[in-house]
């Protein structure tokens, strides 16, 4: 494949070992003084700052290229050691040769044959493409084999058991190696016995992993930094050199005045002390080396690993400009398209503008308001100016007037953020598109980021405390895309199972109950205090009159939000799934049909609008498109906001209050179920438990005593439940699905029911019981876990217990959960990131070769398609023939899906995607704290 | 077309196994046009798969470098096919 405009391609990277002679040949300077500089400030020549090493002082040109600061990329010097010295790096590797290599004549300790049918299998590994790490299995199989035996095959002389005493010390059977030694070793291995072990000899000798000379980085790598007292201060990297130097010196002047054994040996083992710190300060088994104030040195190894590392932290993660990050909170008046932003922010974010003809007097307007215009409304400033020839001038208050007047056409100006501009807003953890989307911009006072409500599922947002990063886009490329693909309007349905991610949640939803169940109707005042909220300056005609004084009904003010011609038929979230149906005389006011863009039964609910099942929001994002949607959704949250405010709605814990009476057929139902539980266990000690199939006796008896529990619970429930009608303000966020669920609501009411781990009830703790409260063998309801009292009522200690057990689980599980899942998805975006969907509908990777034929087998992207169909042939039949489809049109019928046919009921919304309800109120406490 | 051989499971029977057909060399030609494709440019099936073997018992000598067609059931569009190069392994 030919590709046109590139000159250089990189075909192969290969990673070798520098001799000791490649390390003298690259270096700029031999180092022998552990000096820096002189009395005078200045650089010694052949010390650590040598300036042949490159310069970091500007004014000042290198000595070996002649080039200035930013020019010169900085030249290695090197240090010649008195002594060789272990690379730590390499002691695996070091000690795989030594072990299988002879100790005396040097070749690889296997017999021709079995050495050529490792060879042979390289051969054939490398010919059918096998990746390095198959390769490097094959070699270390040979060094197993190589150091398991015990005599050399080719001079049969007996070898010795090598080990090694971390982190750099060899023993021959409990005789010490010196580097020396070792080095002599290694240089007696042939290069064709390298092959075998995986080691290219063409450019890597082992011998080379004993160090002789040490290369010294440049000291563009290692800058000093002039203090403001005017001291100097030392990179650690200098810092460990001179150690070495120092050392290096001393044991030089040693060996040739010719000290005693000993000393000589401890200069060199010290030596090899720094050498290995310099590399790794973190080398396990010997202590960092320290700075004087105590703090470990950051030597090689530390500058690139982990988190804070050069690859994680400064090659895969960059810190950018142009981006903020504040604490964000909600304002339902914004547009879901709209972020607000505060001021303080939209001052240091900027846009660049190029000055033209004709934006001109616009440009030196705004420029000459300077950084921080002064006035009650806000007004873009202007903070910095580009002028044609790339110099760049920051703005300030004393040369606006001056800067203003040498604009001219070819200038940028770098414009504070004002409202329309298209940001990136995003939310940690981006796990989906929908994590990063574009908004306009409002600017706005105060401190935080502030965004409609309805956009808080796909960025899975709360406001206790959640902040969020914007980024302002700069070139006028990105910001069409972003407007086009990456609006939030345009990601209403979700790609992932084509229904709405944006929509109403919690008040919103209870809002819109208040405004269309049953008849709920409003007087003149409380009419134009919800329209005024959403803009419509025309009230309608009144539909109700009650003894002479007119209303509005609910209905009739959501019906104005509601496209013109807008067909719909649904049964709403209160539905109570009545068998057979009543549809449109439903006593509860739960199915909902909306006729030429008029409600005329049913309440708007969860069902409608809400975020994962609002009906109407997938189908005005189908029909009127995002523009349709995004208008509908903005009306709705102010109409629902102004009903709630309208109306009052607030809840408590009298909510959840029951008559004494119900409480006693409570507490009587519990005895009852306690004494049931007592009589099955009495059953089973008498043998006359009757097992079930499949079971063992014991489970049989658990079982029933699941049983007989879970129903006690759903009594406590149903008798509490009684008392909690739809009068009720929990009840109303329960059934409209606002927020809560009527189980939620027994457990505070009625009981809170068996506490299980693992899906069992409690059975662990103590020997053979749960708690010393109880006797052992005690298969009882309250000794296993059962809570007869309600969250209301309170518990017992031992109940109290039980339940934190309960929910220690809970939490063990998100914990374990979300990690192993963000592995996991890290795995599948690394397999999947480069495929794409080509015009043909296949899907593709990057060398072009097939991965699916057509894309989901059906070509069908979920977020245009109608619950997996390209077609809604219901929806076309009423759209083009109205009312008069409707028989033909079965609203009720048999969806043939594929191979397999379904009964389906099209009114309800199909299985809930979000199947895990998260809990803002668990027991974990705050997560900011 | 499937044939039971003795005392031997045929895997082409198992319901989970998709149906596999093997293309002339003239009918692998027609199809790689009609995509657009070249033959490295297909998904790989291994000669030792199972499936393959069976094939090659039944339908004749199944090598290298032809290509099989896969009818298998699905959930969004009732029927898919798609094409794999039998390759070596
Ligand atoms: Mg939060
Ligand atoms: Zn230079
Ligand atoms: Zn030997
Ligand atoms: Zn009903």
């Amino acid at each position: 494949m030919m590709v046109t405009g590139v000159t250089k391609r990189i075909s192969a990277i290969k990673f070798a070992h520098l001799s000791p002679d490649e390390i003298r040949k690259m270096s700029a300077t031999k180092i022998i003084t552990a000096d820096t500089y002189d009395d005078d400030g200045f650089p010694i020549d052949m010390g650590l700052m040598d300036p042949h090493l490159g310069v970091i002082e500007p004014g000042l040109r290198c000595k070996t290229c002649g080039k200035k600061v930013d020019e010169c990329p900085g030249h290695f010097g090197h240090i010649d050691l008195a002594m060789p010295v272990i690379h730590v790096g390499y002691v695996k590797d070091i000690k795989k040769l030594l072990q299988s290599t002879c100790r005396s004549c040097g070749r690889l300790l296997l017999t021709g044959e079995q050495a050529a049918e490792y060879r042979k299998q390289r051969d054939r590994m490398e010919e059918l493409g096998a990746d390095m790490l198959d390769a490097s299995m094959v070699s270390k199989d040979a060094a197993k084999d190589a150091s398991s035996r015990t005599s050399c095959p080719h001079c049969a002389t007996v070898q010795l058991k090598i080990t090694l005493d971390k982190p750099t010390t060899f023993r021959e059977e409990g005789h010490k190696l010196t580097p020396k030694e070792i080095r002599e070793r290694l240089e007696r291995v042939p290069d064709e016995d390298l092959i075998s072990l995986g080691m290219d000899p063409s450019v890597s000798r082992p011998e080379w992993m004993i160090l002789t000379a040490l290369p010294v980085p440049p000291v563009t790598v290692r800058p000093s930094i002039t203090l403001e007292s005017g001291d100097r201060s030392e990179d650690d990297v200098t810092h460990k050199l001179v150690d070495v130097l120092r050392i290096n010196q001393r044991l030089r002047e040693n060996r040739d005045a010719g000290a005693p054994q000993l000393i000589v040996e401890d200069l060199w083992e010290l030596l090899q002390y720094h050498i290995t710190t310099y590399f790794d300060n973190q080398t396990s088994g010997i202590p960092p080396a320290r700075h004087r104030s105590g703090r470990p040195l950051k030597t090689l190894v530390q500058r690139l690993k982990g988190k804070e590392g050069r690859f994680r932290s400064n090659l895969s993660g960059k810190r950018v400009n142009f981006s903020a990050r504040t604490v964000i909170s909600p304002d339902p008046m914004l547009s879901v398209n709209e972020v607000g932003v505060p001021i303080a922010a939209a001052r240091e974010l900027t846009v660049p503008i190029r000055v033209t003809d004709r934006n001109l007097a616009i440009g030196k307007e705004m420029c000459s308001r300077g950084p921080a215009p002064p006035g009650e409304d806000y007004r873009p400033g202007v903070n910095y100016v580009i002028r044609t020839d790339g110099r760049r001038i920051k703005v300030t208050d004393k040369n606006a007037e001056t800067i203003a007047e040498g604009i001219e056409p070819g200038y940028m100006i770098e414009r504070h953020l004002m409202d329309g501009d298209i940001v990136l807003f995003n939310r940690q953890p981006s796990l989906h598109r929908m994590s990063i989307m574009a908004h306009e911009v409002r600017v706005m006072p105060y401190k935080t980021f502030r965004f409609n409500l309805c956009v808080c599922p796909p960025y899975n947002a709360d406001f206790d405390g959640d902040e969020m990063n914007l980024h302002v886009l700069q070139s006028e490329e990105a910001r069409a895309e972003a407007k086009v693909l990456m609006r939030v309007q345009e990601h209403i349905l979700s790609p992932r199972f084509g229904g709405p991610v944006i929509g109403g949640i919690h008040d919103h939803i209870t809002g819109a109950f208040l405004l269309t169940h049953r008849d709920s109707k409003f007087s003149r005042e409380e009419t134009l205090k919800i329209l005024e909220k959403v803009n419509i300056p025309d009230v309608p005609e009144s539909d109700v009159e009650v003894n002479g004084k007119l209303y509005w009904s609910g209905k009739r003010l959501f019906s104005m939000i509601l496209p013109k011609n807008l067909h719909m038929t649904f049964k709403s979230s209160i539905c109570s799934r009545c068998d057979p149906c009543k549809k449109e005389e439903c006593e509860f006011d739960s199915f909902v049909v909306v006729r030429d863009g008029k409600l005329i039964t049913g309440t708007i609910d969860e069902k409608a609008i809400g975020a994962f099942k609002g009906r109407i929001l997938d189908k005005l994002s189908r029909d009127y498109g995002p523009d349709g949607a995004r208008a509908f959704i903005d009306a709705s949250t102010k109409m629902s906001i102004g009903a709630i405010m309208v109306r009052g709605f607030t809840t408590g814990i009298e909510d959840e209050d029951i008559p004494d009476q119900a409480k006693r057929e409570i507490d009587d139902a519990m005895v009852q179920a306690r004494m049931k539980v007592e009589e099955h266990i009495s059953a089973y000690r008498r043998g006359e438990l009757e097992q079930m199939p499949g079971r063992s006796i014991e489970e049989t008896l658990e079982v029933e005593i699941m049983k007989v529990l879970g129903k006690a619970r759903d009594t406590a429930g149903q008798i509490a439940g009684r008392h909690l009608g739809m009068e009720n303000s929990a009840v109303i966020m329960a059934r409209c699905g606002a927020r809560g669920s009527m189980l939620n609501l027994s457990q505070m009411a009625g009981a809170i029911g068996q506490q299980a781990v693992r899906g069992e009830r409690l059975s662990r703790g103590y020997w053979n019981r749960t708690l010393p409260h109880f006797e052992a063998g005690d298969l009882g309801s309250e000794a296993r876990g059962f809570i007869e009292n309600s969250y209301k009522s309170g518990l017992s200690p031992t109940e109290y217990f039980f339940h934190s057990m309960g929910g220690r689980e809970g939490l063990v599980d998100t914990a374990v959960r979300t990690s192993r899942s963000g592995y996991m998805q890290r795995r599948l975006v690394n397999a999947l990131e480069d495929l794409k969907v080509m015009q043909d509908g296949s899907v593709r990777n990057t060398a072009g070769t097939i991965i699916q034929f057509m894309y989901g087998e059906d070509g069908t992207d979920p977020t245009r398609s109608v619950q997996g169909d390209a077609v809604d042939v219901d929806d076309v039949i009423l759209c083009v023939l109205g009312n008069k489809g409707e028989h033909i049109a079965k609203v009720q019928e048999k969806g043939v899906v594929s191979y397999g046919i379904q009964d389906r009921d099209l009114l309800e919304t199909p299985e809930e995607p979000e199947s895990e309800e998260e809990s803002d109120f668990d027991m974990s406490g705050g997560e900011e704290g | 077309m499937v044939i039971r051989m003795a005392g031997e499971f045929n895997v082409l029977e198992h319901e989970l196994v998709p149906e596999y057909h093997l293309l002339s060399e003239k009918e692998a030609e027609k199809v790689l046009k009609q995509l657009k494709l070249t033959k490295d440019q297909l998904p790989k099936t291994r000669i030792t798969d199972p499936c393959i073997r069976t094939l090659d018992a039944i339908v004749g000598p199944v090598e290298e470098g032809m290509v099989v067609k896969i009818v298998r059931r699905s959930s969004t569009s009732g029927v898919s096919i798609c094409y794999r190069l039998v390759v070596r392994g």
